[in-house]
């Protein structure tokens, strides 16, 4: 890797440079080989999409940057370092936040332990709690219930709280609107809306492309394990073409 | 490092959280259907405190086992061993100050038993500590090895402790004020029985705090259901889990203090005696749970202890009989342990 000169570099455009690159990456997982060159940038600030159809990579993306699949070869930087070699823990406290597909929730600690894990720095900020309870009431209302009892949808609002309970740089969410009631998926739009104002950066994996188009500044699509499209968010929701022939849709058929 | 509660507001009324009951009355069901099968009271009550003593004997044996397999799904076969290195340790004490040990004043005897129990967990420690990185860390993820190579480690240690201590049973007698029993009408109950109930009760109730009350706890509690999601929020998995297996091991080695004075003798596979019965609780529990380990460790002790007063020839295979009873009831143990789907 040209270590050396990446270094000087990142010197040089700190300013415009993503807070999340990754170049080249591949991921193995046993035998099997699944992303094959990933190259994907995430500005700092806004909010990027990740679409791309089932078992695309998507998933799998986001756990080579966690650092809970290894890259077998390519360079992951965040903030101008390289993350790649980290273990998992060290890139999470590099200021990474990550909500999975399977949402985490140690479902044995009550909703508030569960938040106190996430908490590293010690006690948890009560203007912060109060912002969260006010994104996710059902936070507060189920606050000493086991996590185990709450609601798929809480579940979810819980494990995205517990990315944000404290400032995190960038925050990494695995199709936070899977199986959710319409009226909770706009609650969780305004949660993200929200989020966005402040200032953390979102990458954001999404199947419901109305979510993705309300949300998103940048989209990237995946297919089998490379990004094949990147781009302004308007670009993609303007172009219906470029949809039908990205995501295999058009609008229309969501509408 | 309690949790701290400061600047939380104080939600609204709530359903109450549910406790899992059945389990817990299993235990004294259990007893009080013992009772007029064995018909005498003093008997009944004289075999109950044994079987509570035992039970908690095996629970503090257990304890480390069960966390050491919630957390990183290692199968320590190894663990035995610990108990027998504890027990022989202890002698590195008990020798000295086999003269403390025979004094007729509890506080010189208290004395000497702290002493005995601190050297046997720190030594415990330590080759729970060399055990861990030489053993065990090479072989995480893979069950298979994980078997044979903690297998392999017992019998080593095991050697080590007859090279330094000689292969014969070493005698070991039970400090002066802890012999004998109180009496209760025509019920005794021995002294050194009680202790052991009180001492295991207390690090029943120290381990709860710590897994309850602790951000420490609570992470190890966490690890156990998901340790992934434990790393991705930030902290490192294998610190927790090299510190609760050297907890383990120091707990193994009190366990093996206490069962070397309760059996009066010392030998080199004392600890493998018991490994059928600490792994028939820990599966019977629920892998994992600490609370389970508890309450398994003493149904599987108060079954033993029965059965070897109504029916002898049919004790051995009881504890077997009440591990598939009991998953038959619970497959997954008595407290089940959620794990990472
Ligand atoms: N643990 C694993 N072992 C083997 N193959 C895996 C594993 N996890 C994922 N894969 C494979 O990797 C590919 C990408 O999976 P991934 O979960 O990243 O897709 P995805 O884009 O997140 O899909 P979805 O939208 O369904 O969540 C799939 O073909 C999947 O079968
Ligand atoms: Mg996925």
């Amino acid at each position: 890797m040209p270590e050396a000169a990446s270094g000087s570099a990142a010197a040089a455009g700190a300013i415009c440079a993503p807070l999340l690159a990754l170049a080249g990456v591949h991921t193995h997982i046993g035998p099997y080989h699944i992303l094959h060159g990933v190259d994907l940038a995430v500005p700092r600030g806004g909010l990027t999409v990740l679409l791309g159809r089932n078992g695309a990579g998507k998933t799998t993306a986001l756990r080579t940057i966690m650092g809970l699949w290894r890259a077998s070869a390519g360079r992951i930087d965040f903030d101008g370092r390289p993350i790649a070699a980290l273990p998992t823990s060290d890139i999470a406290r590099a200021g990474i936040a990550y909500v999975p597909e399977t949402m985490g929730i140690f479902s044995d600690l009550t909703v508030r332990e569960n938040l106190v894990l996430a908490a590293r720095q010690g006690a948890m900020d009560a203007d912060r709690l109060r912002w969260l309870f006010g994104l996710f009431p059902a936070i507060e209302r189920f606050w000493q219930l086991p996590a185990g009892t709450l609601s798929g949808g809480q579940k979810q609002m819980l494990s995205i709280a517990r990315a944000i309970i404290e400032p995190r740089q960038l925050i990494l969410v695995d199709e936070p609107t899977k199986g959710l009631a319409p009226a909770i998926i706009a609650n969780m739009v305004a949660a993200f809306r929200e989020l966005k104002a402040t200032d953390t950066t979102i990458l954001l994996v999404e199947q419901n492309f109305l979510v993705a188009r309300a949300l998103g500044d940048n989209v990237a699509v995946m297919e089998d394990g490379r990004i094949v499209h990147a781009g302004a968010m308007a670009e993609l929701a303007e172009d219906r073409s470029l949809q039908q022939r990205l995501l295999g849709l058009s609008l229309d058929m969501h509408q | 490092m309690n949790v701290a509660k400061a600047n939380e507001p104080a939600p609204a009324a709530l359903p109450a959280r549910k406790v899992d009951w059945a389990p817990l009355v299993l235990v004294p069901l259990l007893a009080l259907a013992a009772l007029p099968l064995v018909g005498s009271t003093a008997t009944w009550t004289t075999l109950t405190i044994a079987a509570l003593a035992m039970g908690m004997m095996i629970f503090i044996m257990a304890s480390g086992l069960t966390l050491v397999f919630g957390l990183m799904d290692v199968l320590n076969f190894g663990h035995g061993a610990f108990i027998t290195v504890g027990a022989y340790a202890g002698l590195i004490a008990a020798v000295p100050l086999a003269g403390w040990l025979a004094s007729d004043q509890l506080a010189v005897n208290a004395v000497a038993l702290i002493a005995i129990i601190l050297v046997a967990m720190a030594v415990t420690g330590l080759v729970g500590y060399a055990f861990e990185r030489l053993i065990v860390m090479p072989v995480y993820g893979q069950h298979l090895k994980q078997i044979l190579v903690t297998m392999g480690g017992l019998i080593v240690i095991q050697q080590l402790v007859i090279v330094l201590w000689g292969p014969v049973q070493i005698p070991l007698a039970v400090p002066q004020a802890l012999r004998g029993a109180f009496f209760f009408g025509d019920v005794a109950i021995e002294k050194y029985r009680l202790t052991a109930v009180v001492l295991g009760l207390m690090i029943f109730v120290a381990m709860q705090l710590v897994l309850t009350r602790t951000k420490l706890g609570l992470l190890i509690r966490a690890g156990v259901e998901n340790r992934e999601m434990v790393e991705a929020l930030g902290y490192r998995i294998r610190r927790l889990f090299v510190g609760v297996f050297v907890t383990g091991s120091m707990l193994a080695g009190l366990g093996g203090v206490m069962w070397g004075f309760y059996r009066e003798t010392l030998t080199p596979g004392m600890g493998l005696e018991v490994m059928v019965m600490i792994f028939i609780v820990v599966i019977i529990g629920g892998l994992g749970s600490v609370g389970g380990c508890f309450i398994g460790a003493l149904l599987v002790a108060l079954t033993a202890n029965y059965m070897s007063f109504l029916a002898p020839k049919l004790a051995l295979g009881s504890n077997i009989i009440l591990m598939v009873a009991i998953l038959l009831w619970r497959a997954q143990g008595l407290f089940p342990v959620a794990k990472r789907a």
